[in-house]
């Protein structure tokens, strides 16, 4: 930021002004002129363009090593797909196309900074402590020990407040400047240009099936928006790498480097695109096979993970989509497209699977305090964006100490605390609650062995590393899940509802049902803002996102959502962690567009394999 | 935002010679939407005058059964009205179908007349808008159409209008009452505009929504006396539940005689021009024409014969017929 005189795309910051109040700086800030020589920006995703490439190491958050946001690598090939999709029984060929989605918090970003004595303390709204001030005491030539993030309540995030973005830096350069505390709330119009998007995507996805219906061959290919300024790629075939047995695999991605800002994380990065093209393939090849699509699913449920051969720590994807089946009254389902109308309501069903992974995140360590009245304290730099971290961490300390929740405090949201990875990739519970598992469990054999199990007069503390999980090594961790959407299409005008979603989820043992409920719902939700509502519009001239506010970016509102259902299954993880939990922030948004887009297919006939399904799609000519 | 100064007027007169005086002045009523233009920099006055006290918020009944509604009624209390709901439905649905709650409590009925497109290239300072900067060019003609217009649009100007309650007031026949420096025909120098010419279409002067002159204040909107209204629908159509402008909306009143012919019609379409879209070739067409499917539908298709939509609107042309034939049907359906 601020190093270079050419700009990298539409929106980039250039400079700062300071102010008493955001009116004022924002009047000044207008009345600075630039002189630029202008270029045409080059902002169009096309599956032919000439510079696409092969991620290179775009990974920054994941631990496989591979190119991947996630750290899986780019590409993978098992078998010979070409030749088995020749000679398939039954053979789908198709392109899905998902849209620039902005991850839109309610709460903006935001930084309070100010520097004592060279130090730097930010007051900023991020998914982590930690990973913040690190790489913003990284941009500023800082060591991490002089910088201090604090963020104990975060309004959403989402995914876009999981890296730190320039704004904590300018605003941290411009308090330095000033010498004195300088506020900085990004603007919702600068929110579609300086934090990140989910980027647009085209994936073709071809399958072969035998007689039978088994699947022979799954390919993904995926095209997808990076930016020309720095790379960033989602693991958007990832999904297809493990969903369905077939013999005869391959996926790929590829990079349209763009003049547009840098791609982020937004939740579930990669499986919310990607699995809107694989299960409404899947959708399709279910009807080109003749078979009812919950049934196909359940006949390419693999054994183990079809690629790596690793058994899953614990999948019951078969069971989501035969429960969910049940509640969702699907055999009574006519599959004949346009069979059911109620007035001017055409109505359909439709069913997708969903999955996430289930990582633990390094880089994880807790605290944990006994006083001789027995208050417990436990400290860790965890993050909670309305997710209810809160409360799952103190019901995990408070188990794991056997003591009851009043007697424990947690403070989380400070980089004073022990560290703690960002809140991202599901892996909250599993990474912040195993580290405080083990340092409550440390405690209490401390207390035993040591003290006759009475707390010594000035009290008892203990701090511990996130534990090792070698189990990690010998099984695919993955939540699961089934979502049965029912739409309602009018016939005139194309207009769709969605009076009821379904979700039916694998998510290991649920720490709460409340806030675990709440966070599905949720997912569900804004799944169905993805699949019915929300799309950043880019201007192919201007290279800017042309409906940048809420009253132009269209997200679900209070009137769209109707009943929505979350269950999940009474079982525990075996070997994800002590607490038997696996991730649920995001599989639940996972599946959910294609659950919509297959029922909207049902409805109505029409097959819409570009996101978002909009009532223009629907319309018969004039 | 630019620094302004706030200021009252006492009487209409004064603010009318208030804003005549001050070249960069822009009159505040609700300021639901001049406060975001404000805050977004693409309106810059230096002086607001509050004129949200100078006119009436009652709606009165005249003598002969018209209503007149003070240019400061509430949206929300506008919807709400008896009256209102009983003998012209439309409006009271039209109302109630845009904004929020919490919008349509400030927001007045003469405000609402004269809030600006939300084309979203005139909104951003940074892109060219003829609109705002006459001569600049317009983005949207090349740009994101979807909400641009089908109907009497320019070279210059592809917006439209995005009032609900504009759409359905000209369905009614609505008389819009205004005052100014230079005086008019009626009480107390009123000048009296039929609603359907308040706003203009943009031609090669987009800038200019309405026929307003400099300075000239709404005080009131007139209905007339109701005849068949009280039979009469609004139906809006857009990308979600709530909370958006119209893609298409139609207000409509429709009179069957028994003999199955219809007596009188009006349709007015929103979310399609520039202005709210009176539909008088589908009005002329359907006069005396059999209440029938294939009659509304032949009317649709006369008034959108002379639309000339975009690339990316076109799906307004199958859309606007449809609503229009499922709206007429609807009131069909009413009237029995």
């Amino acid at each position: 930021m601020l190093q270079s005189d050419q700009v990298a795309w539409r929106g980039q910051f250039t400079g700062a002004v300071v102010a008493e109040t955001p009116e004022a700086a924002r009047y000044a800030a207008g009345l600075v002129r630039f002189r630029y020589e202008q270029r045409p920006p080059d902002v169009a995703l096309r599956e032919d363009r000439d510079d696409l490439y092969k991620p290179l190491d775009a990974a920054q958050f994941g631990q496989g090593g591979g190119e991947l946001q996630d750290g899986s690598p780019a590409d993978s090939v098992l078998g010979d797909a070409g030749p088995a999709l020749a000679a398939a029984h039954t053979v789908l060929d198709a392109t899905y196309t998902t849209p620039m989605y902005h991850n839109n918090p309610m709460e903006p970003h935001t930084a309070v900074v100010t520097w004592t004595d060279g130090e730097l303390l930010v007051y900023c709204s991020t998914q982590g402590a930690t990973m913040s001030r690190d790489l913003i005491a990284a941009t500023l030539g800082l060591p991490p020990g002089r910088v201090r993030v604090v963020s104990p309540h975060v309004g959403g995030g989402f995914g876009s407040k999981v890296y730190p973005h320039a704004y904590a830096v300018l605003a941290a350069m411009a308090s330095r400047t000033v010498r004195r505390p300088v506020k900085f709330t990004l603007t919702r119009q600068q929110m579609f240009a300086l934090v990140g998007f989910r980027p647009a995507s085209i994936q073709r996805i071809r399958l072969g099936a035998d007689a039978e219906g088994r699947l022979t061959a799954v390919t993904h290919d995926v095209v997808e928006q990076t930016a020309r300024a720095k790379g960033y790629a989602d693991q958007t075939a990832v999904c297809t790498r493990l969903m369905y047995a077939a013999p005869h695999r391959r996926t790929t991605h590829r990079l349209a480097p763009l003049d547009i800002p840098v791609p982020t994380i937004m939740r579930a990065p990669g499986e919310a695109q990607g699995m809107f093209a694989l299960e409404s393939a899947m959708d399709e090849m279910a009807i080109a096979c003749g078979m009812d699509p919950v049934e196909f699913r359940i006949r390419n449920e693999p054994d183990v993970h079809p690629e790596s051969g690793l058994p899953f720590s614990s999948r019951h994807l078969v069971a989501c989509l035969r429960e969910g089946a049940r509640r969702a009254g699907w055999e009574r389902r006519d599959p004949t497209p346009r069979a059911r109308r109620m007035g001017r309501w055409l109505i359909g069903t439709g069913v997708a699977a969903s999955t996430y992974p289930s990582p633990r995140l390094p880089g994880n360590a807790a605290t944990v305090r006994v006083a001789p009245d027995g208050h417990c304290t436990v400290l860790i730099a965890a993050a909670d964006l309305g997710t209810g971290t809160w409360t799952a961490l103190t019901q995990i300390a408070a188990d794991a100490l056997g003591v009851p929740v009043e007697r424990v405090e947690l403070r989380i949201g400070d980089t004073t605390l022990p560290n703690a990875s960002p809140a991202g990739f599901s892996s909250g519970i599993n990474s912040w609650g195993s580290s405080i598992a083990e340092a409550a469990r440390q405690l209490r054999t401390l207390l035993e062995t040591e003290h006759g199990d009475v707390v010594p007069p000035d009290g008892l503390e203990v701090t511990a590393d996130m534990p090792a999980n070698t189990d990690a090594e010998r099984y695919a961790m993955h939540s699961f899940g089934a979502q049965f959407a029912e739409v309602r299409v009018d016939a005139d005008t194309g207009e769709i509802r969605v009076p009821r979603l379904l979700g039916m989820f694998d998510v290991g043992r649920v720490i709460n049902p409340r806030t675990a409920r709440s966070q599905l719902l949720g997912g569900m939700t804004q799944g169905m803002s993805m699949a019915l509502y929300e799309h950043s519009v880019l201007d192919q001239r201007f290279g800017h996102v042309v409906n940048q506010d809420f009253a132009q970016y269209h997200i679900a509102a209070n009137a769209d959502v109707h009943a929505v259902e979350a269950h999940w299954l009474d079982e525990t993880d075996p070997h994800t962690n002590v607490m038997g939990a696996k991730g649920l922030g995001e599989v639940c948004i996972v599946g959910t567009a294609a659950a919509i887009a297959n029922a909207v297919h049902h409805a109505t006939g029409v097959r819409v394999r570009d996101l978002p399904v909009t009532l223009d799609k629907l319309l018969s000519e004039p | 935002m630019k620094p302004f100064r706030y200021e009252h007027a006492d009487t209409v007169a004064a603010a009318v010679t208030a804003l005549a005086e001050e070249p960069e002045a822009a009159y505040l009523a609700g300021g639901t939407n001049l406060v975001d233009l404000m805050r977004l920099d693409v309106a810059t006055p230096e002086v607001l005058i509050d004129v949200r006290r100078l006119t009436s918020d009652r709606i009165e009944e005249l003598p002969d059964g018209s209503l007149r509604i003070g240019a400061a009624v509430p949206n929300s209390d506008l919807a709400a009205d008896r009256r209102i709901r009983r003998r012209y439905p439309v409006l009271s649905q039209a109302v109630l179908s845009g904004a929020s709650g919490q919008l349509r409590n400030l927001a007045t009925t003469g405000g609402n007349l004269l809030q600006r497109t939300r084309c979203a290239y005139f909104q951003n300072v940074t892109t060219p808008c003829n609109k705002r900067e006459p001569g600049s060019g317009c983005s949207a003609l090349e740009g994101y159409q979807r909400d641009m217009a089908i109907l009497g649009a320019s070279p210059s100007c592809v917006a439209t209008h995005p009032s609900d309650m504009a759409v359905a007031l000209a369905a009614l026949d609505a008389t819009v009452c205004v005052q100014g420096a230079e005086g008019g025909q009626g009480p107390d120098g009123e000048l009296r505009i039929p609603l359907t010419e308040l706003h203009r279409l943009p031609g090669d002067s987009p800038e200019r929504d309405t026929v307003l002159r400099r300075g000239e204040l709404i005080t009131a909107v007139e209905l007339p006396p109701p005849d068949f209204t009280a039979t009469s629908r609004y139906r809006k159509v857009r990308d979600r539940a709530s909370y958006a402008f119209a893609l298409v909306s139609v207000a409509a009143a429709l009179d069957v005689a028994d003999g199955g012919t219809v007596r009188d019609v009006r349709i007015a379409l929103g979310g399609v021009a520039h202005k709210p879209w009176r539909a008088w070739k589908a009005e002329e067409s359907l006069r005396g024409a059999p209440a029938t499917w294939d009659s509304f539908r032949d009317a649709a298709a006369a008034e959108l014969a002379q639309a000339e939509p975009l690339p990316g609107n076109a799906f307004k042309m199958a859309l606007a017929r449809n609503t229009v034939v499922a709206t007429l049907l609807d009131l069909m359906e009413a009237a029995r």
